[in-house]
């Protein structure tokens, strides 16, 4: 499988999902429990995300100390009610500057 | 509608739009980082745009894994704008053709600004004005940053790595922060998610992990229905 056809099908794969969920008839939402699933999920997806694209590399876990502190600069920022940009812009200038520090 | 109730949504839509557009700078870095030409790293963009798909994809390219985990990864990270879709069909309330082009913004960011706002038409406001800032500036930042990854030989210098995880937690924390039950019922999941995701990581292919914790909570409805 070459790399092209991969993102041809992630293209058409991602497309179908947004497409299908727009089109989808709208007594699927009276069900409370996709109104649940609906919520929970992408709450789940989104902590995974972060867990995983801080703490791992590939199949190994590791504490990269410069990103983890420009998450935690990202929270910082959050509580202050920083703009988002804001947010992600002090995150990545943690990052960064530690990188910097620790050579 | 009120004047200011429309600004607001309309600045809302636009700061998340330019600041997550700009951070397309990081994916096409990491995308031609990761062994991908510039034009894959634009059609990922142009085509999928969904950020976390497109960097799952990515990782798994750069790791020389398994180009068909890798895709299906991508595809059931994709999934989840499939139940954004759900829940932005009756705040958009769209009919026949208007729904192929509108389909392509429902995306974590877009329906964030959405839902955060008071009333359905500034919603609706809110979500075109997001996908339009970000899908023109996501798609030029894409091409700067593949272009230009030979001056930005080492993206982890500029600590570009950091703003894939920044962005998803400021997407999150409005929905974890509040004193409400719901933001309380809502903590334990997101922690759940990532516990699981990390417990899973030496075990699973990069992008399985990520699948497991949306399964718990599968498991946790089914167990627990109200």
């Amino acid at each position: 499988m070459s790399v092209w056809w991969a993102i041809a099908a992630t293209c058409v794969a991602c497309y179908a999902f947004k497409f299908a969920g727009l089109s989808a008839p709208r007594r699927i939402l009276d069900h409370p429990g996709v109104q649940r699933f609906a919520t929970l999920v992408p709450v789940a997806l989104l902590a995974a995300l972060i867990a995983v694209q801080t703490f791992a590399d590939g199949q190994a876990l590791h504490l990269d100390w410069p990103r983890t502190a420009g998450l935690g600069a990202a929270v910082v920022a959050l509580l202050l009610r920083a703009p988002f940009l804001v947010v992600l812009a002090a995150a990545a200038a943690v990052t960064a500057a530690l990188r910097y520090v620790l050579g | 509608m009120e004047a200011t109730t429309r600004s607001s949504a309309i600045r809302d839509g636009l700061g998340v739009g330019i600041a997550v557009g700009l951070s397309g700078v990081a994916f096409g870095a990491a995308a031609t980082t990761a062994g991908l030409s510039v034009a894959q790293a634009c059609a990922l963009s142009l085509f999928a745009f969904t950020g976390a798909s497109q960097f799952a994809l990515v990782g798994v390219v750069a790791g020389g894994g398994s180009l068909i985990a890798g895709t299906a990864g991508a595809a059931l990270l994709g999934a989840r704008n499939g139940l954004y879709g759900l829940r932005m069909a009756g705040t958009l309330d769209l009919r026949g053709w208007r729904r192929l082009p509108t389909a392509h913004g429902v995306i974590d960011e877009t329906t964030a600004v959405a839902m955060a706002q008071p009333d359905e038409e500034s919603a609706r406001t809110g979500f075109m004005v997001t996908f339009v800032s970000l899908y023109l500036i996501w798609n030029a930042t894409t091409l700067a940053g593949s272009l230009g990854t030979s001056w930005l030989a080492d993206p982890a210098v500029l600590g570009l790595d950091v703003v894939g995880p920044a962005t998803f937690l400021a997407i999150l924390w409005p929905r974890l922060s509040g004193k409400d039950p719901e933001a309380r019922g809502l903590r334990p999941i997101a922690a759940g998610g990532a516990a699981v995701a990390l417990a899973a990581t030496p075990f699973t292919p990069p992008g399985v992990p990520v699948l497991l914790s949306a399964l718990v909570v599968l498991a946790l409805l089914l167990r627990r229905p109200r």
